[in-house]
């Protein structure tokens, strides 16, 4: 049962400047899921994509089935029998599950053509033996997040992996879909596979996993059977310090003063499809609205018409009274209405401009930044992304950095940096946690309320229950467009919540 | 040490070029040394080579510049060609027909030649940014349009039709004419030249110096996030396709001015093409199109001069010519439209 897959010995990969991994010994057995746990940058995709063959190890060597070996490509570590399913899916869109089978991996060898049918069959037999219910016929762009995920994981068991590396596969997955999920895990390990299941996040490795390794800044912390860990243990390998996940959320009275306001607001997605149904909200002074929802019920749309993003086909949106509907994404900031967009590496910010042009953003034609149209101070612009960077404990080199080489972390601060020392009346904030560590988390967390503290009123748009259920003073559930119910966090629970997420029991709430 | 290299994978390439010309040089049996020595006589063997390097780079570092600005904010401007022909034929016409005092002449030309241009410029951009129709076809198109359309202005039939035997419009007036950097002689560079480094200097502080060029980077390298940032997307597109017109427009015009003095049927041999390669091998910086302009030249320079001795028919050189280019550029444009694609598919847009 436990026969050693992969032995990883004194892995050192050293970048221009970087440690990323700093000596590091991992055992994988057969039959085992083995968590990799650690903060972003901590260097768990890094050990991962040189047992992958992305990278070479500076130094260590790596033993597949005791005998050492030299994986040099991908190409080598599938045909030795490693699979990886990255956090982004290597899927073609237009093409079918069995064709995406054979994608770089023809299994033809004399004949010109593809055996289709044994192709087919052969995803099916692999979809019935792990539970996956994967259709080989459908078109991949079709297929929900979760299915996709089922997919790369066929897959890498169609190319004959017996070691199964899992990427954060949680951290694009909506909370009903990760059981699934762990159930497919689960089927993998009673088949024998090694799985390796990178995550960072603490509850989810201690439920699934039976061995838990910790890194951290690519140092190995330790490593600790699961049934023996405990959350408090895991999280304080991880940041090596006491977290208070407990924030600070005094009580505070509110004015009462609307400074948000939407009134039978409505809009359409992409595809012309209703998004937004006649959404009715106030979010006051001194208050955090939380929205919950399934992902894909009109949240990213209802932000983006409240932010001048989006053209609403009908309906009002009010800032501190003031009539901004339909307004451009400057009008609306300069009104005081910011927004913390929920994809930061395309929305948030231009990842290849650096910290300096990244703070400016949106306000590139105020002074000092600008002197009129026709020139731009970039000693003020530097100036005041270095002062940002300070206040806003960013970790960055210097402020000529590129914000693309940060971590997801110290990107999110950039971010928040610029929007929130805008003295914002409104602010929202979408998704603003997603992929953080539990540093970022914490910071980010605290900067919300703060804003509450000092009187912005703040809508909080999130797949984290825990997180609306901590930070907000009153939550509404959005489904299908409409907002269906409001509740406040301490008269509710996450299990009435999610229910209402789902659209059941609203009648009988 | 970035510069650094940049300029030794352009080294690289220009070698690798080189070196399968060489090939084919030698596979269809003409000398390699005397098409080489040629090569190097012409683009920088003395001071007349040099000269004449720096004159075909003239026109090349106008349509170089021209393409980056409107790679920069994302759009390809395949379409330099025709607004250089029109910039060079208002150029001329302003020339030939206002009477002004000597500088303010040139100056009168070259906003003409530039206002033309950015006028075949703003068409397309407007077309992009308010109905979505593709630039590459647009530019191209209207290209051709322009290459016709002052092609029957100089011909016989045509109304500026200056010459009985050539299709070519009256001379300009002294006055308008940008005199050259040396002693008098044909194929000396003039004072375009440095126009054109000037402008360089101008494009690079724009678009690293100000609000607006700030805004054409950011909708190149991130629309969304440029929209999230307040830029009006499509006003950033068209401002870069005027621009990049206006550029086109005054090299053809600066060219007129001071090469050829009228306005002459074909008088480019694919300046407008060229600047696309030029500015790719810049990497869309407005500097480096300085000297990509220069190697183009060079090439330019040096194939004529094989052409001319008689070591090899003209054909062969300019297969040096495409050679090259397409060694130093294939990287870039693979590069590119990588990244076109991984946006595409991360807009969750379908792939063309």
């Amino acid at each position: 049962m436990s026969a050693e897959a992969v032995r990883m010995e004194g892995i050192v990969k050293r970048f221009p400047g970087v440690v990323a991994n700093a000596g590091i010994d991992l055992t994988l057995n057969y039959g085992e899921v083995h968590g990799l746990l650690g903060e972003n940058g901590a260097g768990k995709s890094v050990l991962m994509s040189v047992l992958y063959g992305l990278y070479r190890p500076t130094e260590g060597q790596i033993y597949l089935n005791e005998r050492p070996i030299s994986i040099d490509s991908p190409a080598v570590a599938i045909r030795s029998g490693i699979g990886m399913v990255h956090q982004h899916f290597m899927l073609v869109p237009r093409l079918t599950v069995a064709e995406n089978m054979v994608v770089g991996w023809e299994t033809v060898r004399a004949k010109t053509f593809l055996d289709r049918p044994r192709i087919r069959q052969r995803i099916e037999e692999l979809s019935e033996q792990y539970g996956l219910g994967v259709d080989a016929t459908a078109v991949v762009e079709e297929l929900s997040v979760g299915e996709q995920q089922r997919v790369e994981i066929v897959k890498a068991l169609y190319r004959g992996a017996e070691v199964l590396i899992l990427d954060e596969p949680t951290a694009t997955l909506p909370e009903q879909e990760v059981a699934a999920l762990f159930d497919t895990i689960r089927a993998l390990q009673d088949e024998g596979k090694a799985v390796v299941f990178i995550t960072h996040k603490l509850r989810e490795a201690l439920t699934i996993c039976d061995q838990v390794t910790v890194l951290r800044k690519g140092e190995k912390v330790g490593s600790v059977p699961a049934s023996e860990a405990t959350e408090r243990q895991l999280t304080e390998m991880m940041v090596g310090r006491d977290v208070v996940f407990e924030v600070q959320r005094e009580r505070l009275e509110s004015e009462g003063r609307p400074l948000l306001q939407l009134a039978g607001l409505s809009a359409v997605d992409d595809r012309g499809v209703p998004a937004v149904d006649e959404v009715d909200l106030t979010v006051h002074d001194h208050e955090i609205v939380g929205v919950a929802g399934v992902q894909g019920n009109g949240q990213t749309e209802l932000v983006e018409t409240i932010c001048g993003l989006r053209k609403p086909r009908q309906g009002r949106v009010e800032v501190d009274g003031e009539d901004l509907t339909a307004r451009s994404p400057r009008d609306m900031a300069r009104k005081g209405l910011v927004h913390i967009p929920e994809d930061r590496h395309r929305r948030g910010l231009v990842l290849t401009f650096s910290v300096a042009e990244n703070a400016i953003l949106g306000r590139q034609y105020e002074a000092p930044f600008a002197a009129g149209r026709w020139g731009q101070s970039k000693r003020a612009i530097g100036g005041y992304a270095r002062e940002l960077v300070k206040r806003f404990n960013v970790s960055v080199p210097g402020v000529r950095t590129a914000v693309r080489a940060l971590s997801g972390g110290n990107q999110q601060r950039v971010i928040l940096a610029r929007e929130l020392d805008r003295e914002p009346k409104v602010v929202i904030a979408a998704q603003p946690t997603r992929g953080l560590d539990v540093a970022g988390i914490e910071f980010v967390w605290e900067q919300l309320l703060e804003m509450r503290r000092e009187g912005a009123a703040v809508l909080l748009v999130s797949m984290d229950l825990d997180e609306l259920m901590t930070l907000s003073d009153r939550l509404v559930i959005m489904y299908q467009g409409k907002i269906v119910g409001e509740r406040k966090p301490r008269d509710t629970d996450k299990q009435e919540i999610g229910l209402l997420m789902l659209g059941g029991a609203v009648e009988a709430s | 040490m970035k510069l650094l290299r940049e300029l030794g994978i352009v080294g690289v390439s220009v070698a690798l070029g080189l070196g399968v010309g060489a090939i084919i040089t030698a596979a269809t049996g003409y000398s390699v040394p005397a098409v080489f020595r040629e090569l190097v006589r012409g683009a920088f063997g003395d001071i007349y080579g040099f000269a004449n390097t720096m004159t075909q780079a003239t026109p090349i570092l106008f349509t170089s510049l021209s393409f980056l600005i409107a790679f920069r904010v994302g759009l390809f401007n395949i379409g330099a060609e025709g607004q250089l022909l029109l910039g060079g034929f208002f150029a001329a016409w302003a020339g030939f027909t206002l009477n002004l005092p000597p500088i303010l002449h040139v100056v009168v030309c070259l906003f003409f030649g530039a206002a033309a241009g950015a006028a075949w410029g703003f068409i397309p951009g407007w077309l992009r940014a308010r109905r979505g129709a593709n630039e590459f076809v647009t530019t191209m198109m209207l290209s051709y349009v322009a290459l016709y359309l002052t092609s029957w202005l100089v011909s016989p039939g045509g109304p500026y039709h200056g010459h009985q035997w050539a299709n070519q419009t009256a001379r300009i007036m002294s006055s308008a004419e940008l005199p050259r950097l040396m002693a008098s002689g044909r194929e000396l560079p003039s004072w375009g030249l440095v126009v054109g480094v000037l402008v360089a200097v101008i494009a690079w502080y724009f678009l690293f110096r100000t609000p607006r060029g700030y805004e054409i980077r950011a909708v190149g390298q991130s629309p969304l996030a440029a929209e999230y940032g307040g830029v009006d997307i499509a006003r950033a597109q068209i401002l870069a396709m005027v621009l990049a017109g206006a550029l086109a427009g005054l090299g053809g015009a600066a060219e007129i001015l001071g090469t050829h003095r009228r306005f002459i049927e074909g008088f480019s041999p694919g300046y407008g093409w060229d600047g696309i390669a030029g500015g790719l091998i810049a990497r869309a910086h407005p500097i480096g199109a300085v000297f990509a302009a220069l190697l183009m030249g060079a090439l330019r320079a040096g194939g004529r001069a094989v052409d001319r001795a008689g070591v090899a028919p003209s054909d062969l050189a300019w297969v040096f010519q495409g050679l090259v280019i397409l060694f130093v550029v294939a990287p870039e444009l693979i590069r590119y439209f990588k990244r076109i694609r991984l946006r595409r598919r991360a807009h969750g847009r379908p792939e063309p």
